[in-house]
């Protein structure tokens, strides 16, 4: 990836650490159900704190780590404008207002639950949420017909991996360090430039 | 607000740090997102510890979908289930801390690679791991459904809607809200 210049006449700085903080809480509170979509639209169009190419980049740095994508960028964009500090700054601008709106929600919640519809409204939406995060697998499913990988051994490793997570309920640590290693060899090895010339 | 307020809630230091250490393996292995592993956090919190029911562990995740912000908030949920605010301390300090430190040093190696080898490894060998954790994890907050059929309905007309309109998650949870709270779920 060639260096992103840096005086990119169009791009701005955030002003300070509180212009930061304000930013991410902005984002975050716009964020229902997803904040990613939301800070391409932010950071790129609107404060311009980042081109198209900077954000990519931030983005899929983001997504080969681990930890949640969106707070993976917040936290390496703070630190480029303000180092530790800045890091710390644009987290916490990310969690702090939505986590006292979760916690207020949680409170009623709990004041609430005996009541009947109240407990019935959130199996409801429980059972959204079973949805969503199923909804989210059908959607990627799709890109491993083009994994380096193959289709089948593909397959095979997320029906597996579902089974002894889901069903057989393992330990993540097994499935992942197992499972996983497996996986990364041999896409290590589809990958490798020998494989390239031998299709 | 009382000391029992912001007290143990029934475990002791002991099982605190061990809440935070089991997080913060998850934070490491949680690839693809907090949501991937909330099925490890199901067995552990419900059916290894039981320090909180399958119910709750529910409303804790669709809490968080129904509120702004990111989605890890309900990592915050669990932990002040299970022992009030220094639970949720323990919890959030897991998830958090390991992944952060390896972000904060990733992002400061300038010349980090994308495309080489390992990091390409990485992304491709993980996908189906990821997709596959994800399904463990649909399934698992499907299970208190089961015996109520209006919820379970729930789960594929959920689906169907994520992949057919482009409309915001909120309208089906709004959906689910009514339908439950009407008796039917």
């Amino acid at each position: 990836m060639p260096p992103v210049p840096t005086t990119d006449p169009e791009l701005r700085h955030p002003r300070n650490k509180i212009e930061l903080f304000r930013a991410f809480t902005w984002l975050a509170l716009q964020g229902f159900g997803g904040v990613l979509a939301v800070a391409q639209r932010e950071l790129v169009e609107r404060l311009r704190w980042l081109n198209k190419e900077q954000f990519v980049e931030l983005l899929s740095l983001s997504q080969v780590l681990p930890g949640p994508n969106i707070i993976n960028l917040a936290l390496m964009l703070g630190d480029r404008h303000f180092g530790w500090r800045g890091a710390a700054v644009a987290v916490g601008g990310l969690l702090a207002a939505p986590l006292v709106i979760v916690l207020a929600l949680a409170a009623l919640y709990a004041q609430f639950s005996s009541v009947p519809q109240v407990a019935g409204a959130l199996r409801g939406m429980g059972a959204v949420a079973a949805g969503l995060v199923l909804s989210t697998a059908v959607k990627l499913a799709p890109t491993l017909r083009r994994s380096p990988m193959g289709l089948w051994p593909c397959v095979g490793m997320t029906l597996v991996s579902a089974a002894a997570i889901g069903w057989l309920r393992w330990p993540l640590a097994w499935v992942v360090l197992g499972l996983g290693g497996v996986g990364y060899a041999w896409a290590w090895y589809r990958l490798s430039p020998a494989k390239d010339s031998a299709p | 607000m009382n000391a029992a307020f912001f007290g143990l809630h029934g475990l002791d230091w002991i099982d605190l740090l061990q809440l935070t250490g089991h997080f913060a393996l998850l934070s490491l292995l949680a690839v693809g997102g907090a949501i991937t592993s909330a099925s490890d956090m199901q067995r552990y919190l419900v059916v290894e510890r039981g320090w909180i029911d399958p119910l709750e562990f529910n409303a804790s995740i669709a809490i968080a979908q129904a509120a702004p912000g990111p989605n890890i908030l309900f990592v915050a949920l669990l932990g002040w289930s299970v022992a009030g605010p220094l639970g949720m301390v323990a919890t959030m300090l897991g998830i958090m801390g390991p992944s952060s430190v390896l972000t904060f040093v990733v992002g400061r190696l300038r010349h980090a690679r994308q495309d080489a080898l390992p990091v390409r490894a990485f992304s491709v060998g993980l996908a189906p791991l990821t997709i596959g954790l994800l399904i463990a994890t649909g399934w698992v907050l499907t299970l208190p459904s089961l015996d109520h059929p209006m919820a379970l309905l729930l789960v594929p007309a959920t689906v169907v809607f994520m992949l057919k309109t482009a409309r915001s998650p909120l309208w089906m949870i709004a959906v689910g809200a009514v339908v439950g709270a009407l008796g039917g779920a």
